[in-house]
């Protein structure tokens, strides 16, 4: 079973979440998927057993050999590859680049470009006490961690309850994490900003088609506004978590409290079942 | 040429929207910016008046012509986003949303069967406020997160501030490293970085600096709910200190700013124990900018 956590607005408990329904599960994979900013090591505390790079191929032009014919530059939409034939010269900007392979294929001439592995971040693997633990870490400077998190998913132990903790927002990065799983858990927060961003979390996690349920987190006297739209759109509430001064103070310490809510967190696990 | 001050976090829901539409408040003559497109909140509280709507173009993904397809396989083959697939019928099919747009597929078709198509991935809008003209956009649910259109949101910020000889730009940013950040932080002339006294603050912090720092943008920090855990608060204050970063002070945790929004008000005018850190953080900031 692969469940994944994603909100929509940022800071809303992804995290929390995730890491307490990793917890409370008996058989359990943990996968940080927000590789631009994984937090999830911060509460499980993971012993790490192996960081693998991850790496993508980018162009590397011999110059030697290189006609300057600017079939490569003309090829590249992302204009990653500048060639000035006049001078012969060729400068490649590697931010701009995103690995499609098009200027290799183009080339003419053998050998005058080829492609060389330049690592854009790391996969860590680990173990925090009965959870595996997985998580992406984007180098600070790359653009997009979307081709880092579809490797993430090779990972994935489908022997295990898989959580996937999902980059915050709904674009290109929160796709590759959703994608293929088979359930979504939306965390959300009683305010307008939460609201607005649930309405889209909702709307993308129905174009792809995926079951899934509402978490709401910080939970306080302005419970109307998800109650009330959760009832419109006929979205089941799956959990409401209390705001706690106590639990935020933890929390600021990398604590979360893993057994106190253990129960609670099976039961969301059993309903998810249940819901698939 | 205005100046440009944006606001970002690292970390989501650390007050980015909170303190940048304070700043909204309280700065004379600025355009704003709201460079958040997948969850852009802003509207919430500066509720603009709509004046100009236009359509973003998204990337161009390829499409298959299943009429000219021969089922060759190359395309497929060669796809590095996994984009191509058959579909139940036994065409070749194009995952609009895995397409990156390459063109690479379109090259490599011997049939000529694939072109490249125009999409629409989001709007953007130019609208009046209380506060200011506002710039902001919305990039549909899915859509390919486009550092383009902070780029182009940004780009049309400073059209307008020319235009209209106004010295400032306040940008509210997304969380994150990426490409929306990057877009959003290059060609800014500070950067507040607004985080919590967690460990999960700090350490997105340490990430979003080194970010600035590798783009060589002026920074300065704020601890938002600093009284939540002062330990951690003072640790952020001596990183950014040691790091280069003007610390801008902190924000008291106070329960009325999230009822603040909850009535869609912007919590500096709201709250009052936020009032006067706020009034020395944006000093601060404008003295930096």
């Amino acid at each position: 079973m692969k469940i994944a956590v994603a909100s929509g607005k940022g800071g809303t408990g992804k995290t929390t979440i995730s890491t307490m329904l990793a917890y409370a599960a008996d058989n359990s994979q943990y996968i940080d998927c927000d590789a631009e900013e994984p937090n999830g090591h911060i509460f499980l505390k993971p012993e790490i057993e192996k960081v693998i790079p991850f790496t993508l191929p980018v162009p590397e032009i011999n110059t030697d050999i290189c006609t300057f014919c600017e079939k490569c530059s003309n090829a590249c939409v992302y204009k990653a590859l500048v060639i000035v034939p006049q001078i012969k010269k060729v400068m490649f900007f590697d931010e701009l680049c995103h690995s499609c392979g098009t200027c290799s294929y183009v080339c003419p001439v053998e050998n005058a470009l080829v492609e060389v592995d330049k690592e854009i971040g790391k996969i860590r693997i680990g173990k925090a006490n009965h959870i595996a633990f997985v998580e992406g870490l984007l180098n600070i400077k790359e653009a997009s961690a979307t081709q880092l998190i579809v490797n993430l998913k090779n990972y994935v132990d489908n022997t295990k309850t898989v959580i996937l903790d999902s980059p915050p927002g709904t674009s290109c990065t929160v796709v590759a994490t959703l994608e293929d799983s088979d359930f979504v858990v939306l965390v959300t927060e009683p305010t307008p900003f939460g609201l607005s961003d649930l309405k889209l979390a909702v709307e993308l996690v129905r174009n792809m088609n995926i079951p899934f349920g509402i978490v709401v987190n910080k939970h306080d006297d302005n419970v109307d506004l998800i109650e009330q739209y959760a009832k419109k759109e006929n979205i089941e509430i799956l959990y409401r978590l209390p705001f706690s001064e106590e639990f935020a103070k933890n929390y600021s310490k990398g604590i979360l409290p893993f057994e106190e809510y253990k129960n609670d967190f099976k039961n969301i696990l059993k309903t998810i079942e249940d819901r698939i | 040429m205005s100046k440009e001050l944006v606001i970002i976090s690292g970390k989501g829901g650390t007050g980015k929207t909170t303190l940048t539409s304070s700043f909204a408040y309280l700065m004379k003559d600025k355009i704003i910016v709201d460079a958040d497109a997948d969850a852009a909140d802003m509207y919430i509280l500066m509720k603009p008046d709509v004046k100009k709507k236009e359509l973003f173009k998204g990337n161009m993904p390829a499409r298959i012509d299943t009429e000219k397809c021969t089922k060759c396989d190359i395309c497929k083959q060669l796809c590095r986003f996994d984009a191509i697939s058959i579909n139940d019928e036994g065409n070749y099919v194009v995952n609009e949303i895995k397409c990156d747009a390459c063109d690479l597929c379109r090259i490599a078709c011997p049939a000529d069967a694939i072109e490249m198509v125009e999409t629409i991935s989001g709007e953007w809008y130019e609208s009046e406020t209380k506060y200011g003209i506002m710039v902001h956009a919305k990039l549909y649910p899915g859509a390919e997160n486009s550092g383009n259109l902070v780029t182009m949101v940004k780009h049309r910020a400073h059209i307008l501030s020319e235009e209209k000889n106004i010295p400032y730009i306040l940008v509210d940013g997304s969380p994150g490293i990426g490409c929306p950040v990057i877009s959003t932080i290059s060609g800014a002339d500070f950067v507040v970085i607004i985080t919590e006294p967690t460990q999960s603050g700090l350490h997105d912090l340490e990430r979003v600096k080194k970010l600035c720092d590798s783009f060589k943008v002026k920074t300065g920090v704020v601890v938002n709910k600093y009284d939540l855990n002062e330990e951690v608060s003072n640790k952020i204050k001596s990183f950014s200190e040691e790091n280069g970063s003007v610390f801008l002070g902190v924000i008291p945790f106070d329960k009325s700013v999230s009822k603040a929004i909850v009535n869609e008000e912007i919590p500096y005018v709201a709250c009052d124990s936020i009032k006067k850190p706020i009034d020395e953080i944006f000093n601060k900031a404008m003295e930096s900018l």
